[in-house]
């Protein structure tokens, strides 16, 4: 396993995300409410790219009829076949034990901790003033 | 007891079975007056009402497939007398019990006031008749089904006769079984543990799919398994089995070989979909497992005993089969009512086990 | 007050895994053009009807006008999200785009469309509906037949005005650029009815293959116990469809009547196929004496003149059990098809769970349809 810098932290805003390739692989690094997190771009169903989908709400009813949004922006909506997967861990959440899209650690570090390594940047410069995200493949 | 099915007598292979769909016919209209109020009983009279059959067009009492040969009787529609429900099955096969589904026009009148009825009476007619007459049977309960109401009127006024174990539906009326409309109508079913029958027929308030009015009896009679896959759907999509979670539903009469292909479908579509039904919070198949039972005549078989296990496989439950004769319809010939190629172990469950666990009122004593 | 808004990313995606060789050189045999606006069929259309068109317009039967009763659950009635051209056309509106995500990513050897615009088939004005069908089948030769030849046309016709649409089937036919005419399933009548013979022979004197494409507004409740509320509902309900489709043109003998019709359902899945087959052979041995025209069972008649497209592909609860689904309906009579852009398409590379055997395969993605169309 190796750590990568795929973006400054200011580049993914709340409610945004990149997609990157690390290691030969589509990554999409999602910042939701600050928090970061990295899913594979590629829907366990029928290899969708997942990530190109819709950032969504968590849509539940506890009896037919009584509809409630829950956990705005934290669900991700595979552009295909609509099958929701939460942003966070990539469980799907038609079948959360078995079903999930591959989902990466991700991290912030300050250019300062980065500069020295061990990490790999192919596109991203690190300088010691800013924050970066930093996955885990 | 049901004992080993390999070297005994055909008939005796149904020693202490449930019979849970068998079908005594109204001998005609006039039969029915004694059973109706006063009111009624005057209304029906200045309208020469007494005088007109309410055969329905799903059953046509002379079409060969409703009536086997050897069940027809001098006088009168077949089984339309209980000495030859004795003969040709009680008695024949040593049946434990035998459920009465009673198919009349009474549910597909529209008038809901006349239906409404016509059901009282109907069901009056079974009881007097029928379980009066002979403590193996039970019946279940016509409703105006076009009235969720009135159905309820008839629910509340006979659930506390236990011979009445069920509540019957035809699968295609003018809404799709599952809306809000109908929910009275399971409310009441669930809060008296009442499963709902839902038997193969029309009220063809609509033709029998978006296609349009076939030409022939054999196609509406296909169809039937068409209406079986939507009611379902829409049973489970409008969430009634979340709303109602003790309510069983037994689909009767519906051929049960369509029940995997339309699940699987009905999961795929559910993973893509689930946002417009979010209170599905599980596989539409889970669902149904739990809540639905199906009668297994007729049943229709694949052709090897092979495919018929590998069929078996993708319904994946063995607790989901009940037996059922159908009488008098004619899907099996002789005393060959249970469907060719079944493991033992199944026949008993399907035979006994099964419709006790669905039935909760047969385990009482009368 | 801050308002979620989705964020709708309209970038089109290439595939980020190439496709094998095994996946490469298919037969698409269910590909949807979509029209770049209102106003693509007006060259093709007289004066009269570009003012009709304007003024009235189409009329379906059904409550909404320009829209479907039961909408769909992703933008643009259905297409899949990432299918959107990058200068906001309509999925499928562009051809570029189309070569990209489907017809050259894979390699695609021919891509049958089934076009389900311009509302010909359905129109209650049945000669409006003749005018548009036959714009339809100019469209399609016009922006996608004669650009890229992988692609091949399917004929328009509204079947409630059969002169016209048997002239537009003998007009159409001999030319190689259509491959089959397209009738909605969902008609005013079951399509085995007598009305209709008339023009299924018309189609097979031309030898031409009837596809019977998911859709169509035939004012008949979506089931035959009524309206469902939902899509959820909705969706399914095509397969009830194509059951009654199957039962008619079997019990009303048109197979008997026309010997070499043949009929492909696009788009209904086909898993239920069997099921319908052993129905109808039990019962059909009850009731054999309604239609004595029957010479054969029932699954024998399926057998000869029916085909089905995969898509959307059934997901059985075992994966293997995809097999003998297959086997028991024949591999011969099974065609791969996409439905590129809509939502439920399928992914040549991954709707099968399970590994088919080599020549079922070959026979799925590319010869069945292959013989069936006539096609090198």
């Amino acid at each position: 396993m190796t750590r990568h810098v795929v973006a400054r932290v200011d580049e993914i805003q709340p409610g945004q995300r990149k997609i990157v390739t690390v290691r030969g692989r589509e990554i999409g690094i999602f910042n939701v409410g600050n928090d970061f997190f990295g899913l594979i771009n590629r829907c366990p169903h029928q290899g969708a790219p997942l990530c190109r989908g819709e950032v969504v709400s968590r849509l539940v009813a506890p009896m037919p009829g009584d509809y409630r949004l829950t956990r705005p922006g934290e669900m991700i909506r595979c552009p295909w076949h609509c099958w929701e997967f939460d942003i966070r861990t990539g469980q799907s959440l038609c079948d959360p034990n078995s079903v999930q899209a591959r989902a990466f650690d991700v991290a912030v570090e300050p250019g300062k901790a980065l500069v020295d390594g061990p990490f790999v940047a192919e596109s991203v410069q690190v300088t010691v003033e800013e924050n970066y995200v930093v996955v885990t493949v | 007891m049901v004992h080993s099915t390999e070297d005994r007598p055909a008939s005796d292979k149904l020693t202490g079975a449930i019979d849970c769909d068998v079908h005594p016919a109204v001998p005609n209209t006039r039969a029915l007056l004694p059973y109706f109020d006063d009111y009624w009983r005057e209304h029906i009279l200045r309208r020469g009402l007494e005088r007109e059959s309410f055969e329905t067009s799903s059953y046509p009492v002379n079409a060969p497939i409703n009536g086997r040969p050897d069940w027809h009787l001098p006088s009168g529609p077949p089984a339309s007398n209980l000495v030859a429900l004795q003969t040709h099955v009680l008695d024949r096969w040593g049946l434990s019990h035998a459920i009465c589904n009673v198919i009349h026009g009474a549910q597909v009148m529209l008038s809901e006031d006349l239906s409404a009825a016509f059901c009282r009476a109907v069901n009056n007619w079974i009881k007097a008749e029928w379980l009066d007459r002979d403590p193996r049977l039970r019946a279940s309960i016509v409703v105006p089904q076009h009235s969720a109401d009135l159905a309820v009127e008839e629910i509340e006024r006979l659930a506390g006769d236990r011979r009445f174990v069920q509540v019957l539906l035809l699968a295609m009326a003018e809404l799709p079984l599952g809306r809000r409309q109908n929910w009275p109508i399971y409310r009441a079913a669930e809060a008296h543990g009442l499963p709902i029958g839902i038997h193969a027929g029309s009220s063809f308030r609509h033709p029998p799919s978006a296609g349009g009015w076939p030409s022939y009896y054999l196609e509406d009679y296909v169809s039937q398994a068409q209406g079986f896959q939507a009611a379902l759907n829409s049973l489970v999509s409008e969430g009634v089995f979340v709303k109602f979670p003790g309510l069983k539903v037994v689909l009767i009469e519906s051929g049960v070989a369509w029940l995997p292909a339309s699940l699987w479908r009905l999961d795929k579509t559910w993973r893509g979909v689930r946002a417009e039904v979010p209170w599905l919070e599980e596989q539409p198949t889970e669902t149904v497992r739990r809540h639905v039972r199906l009668t297994v005549q007729p049943f229709d078989a694949p052709p090897t005993e092979a495919q018929l296990h590998t069929l078996l496989e993708q319904i994946g439950s063995d607790r989901m089969l009940l037996f059922s004769s159908d009488y008098p319809h004619w899907h099996f010939d002789g005393d060959e009512a249970l469907p060719s190629g079944l493991p033992a172990e199944l026949i008993r469950k399907m035979c006994v086990d099964n419709p006790l666990d669905t039935y909760p009122r047969l385990k009482e004593t009368t | 007050m801050n308002m979620p808004v989705l964020d709708r990313t309209p970038d089109p995606t290439t595939q980020n895994d190439r496709p094998g060789a095994s996946h490469l050189g298919f037969i698409d045999c269910d590909v949807h053009p979509y029209v770049k606006g209102p106003n693509d069929f007006d060259p093709f259309l007289s004066k009269r009807w570009l003012e009709h068109k304007k003024t009235i317009g189409g009329r379906t039967r059904q409550g909404l006008a320009k829209t479907s009763m039961y909408p769909r659950m992703s933008p643009g009635a259905g297409m899949r999200m990432d299918s959107w051209p990058k200068n906001g056309n309509h999925p499928g509106s562009d051809l570029p785009l189309m070569r990209e995500q489907l017809l050259d990513l894979f390699d695609v050897a021919y891509g049958l469309l089934a076009p389900l615009v311009g509302g010909g088939p359905g129109e209650r004005n049945v000669e409006f509906g003749a005018a548009m069908a036959t714009a339809c089948n100019e469209w399609q030769l016009a922006n996608w037949c004669d650009p890229d030849p992988r692609l091949l046309g399917a004929i328009q016709v509204n079947i409630e005005w059969p002169e016209a649409a048997i002239a537009e089937i003998e007009k159409r036919a001999g030319d190689r650029r259509f491959a089959q005419v397209n009738i909605p399933p969902r008609g005013l009548e079951p399509l085995g009815r007598r009305r209709y013979w008339p023009v299924l022979e018309a189609c097979a004197a031309n030898d031409l293959p009837v596809s019977l494409h998911l859709g169509g507004t035939s004012g008949h409740a979506s089931t035959g116990g009524g309206w469902p509320s939902f899509y959820h509902e909705e969706h399914p309900s095509y397969v009830q469809t194509m059951q009654t489709l199957v039962t008619s043109l079997v019990c009303e003998g048109v197979f008997e009547q026309i010997p070499n019709l043949k009929i492909v359902l696009v788009e209904g899945g086909f898993a239920w196929l069997p099921a319908l087959c052993w129905r109808l052979d039990k019962h059909w041995k009850r009731l054999k004496a309604e239609v004595p025209h029957l010479k054969r069972s029932p699954s024998e008649y399926v057998h000869d003149h029916v085909w089905v497209t995969t898509q959307p592909i059934e997901e059985p609860e075992r994966p293997q059990d995809m097999l003998s689904i297959l086997e028991w309906i024949g591999p011969e009579r099974v065609m791969f098809s996409t439905d590129y852009p809509h939502w439920d398409q399928d992914d040549p590379r991954y709707a099968f769970k399970v590994p088919l055997p080599d020549e079922w395969k070959r026979k799925i993605y590319r010869e069945n349809a292959k013989a069936l169309y006539k096609l090198d």
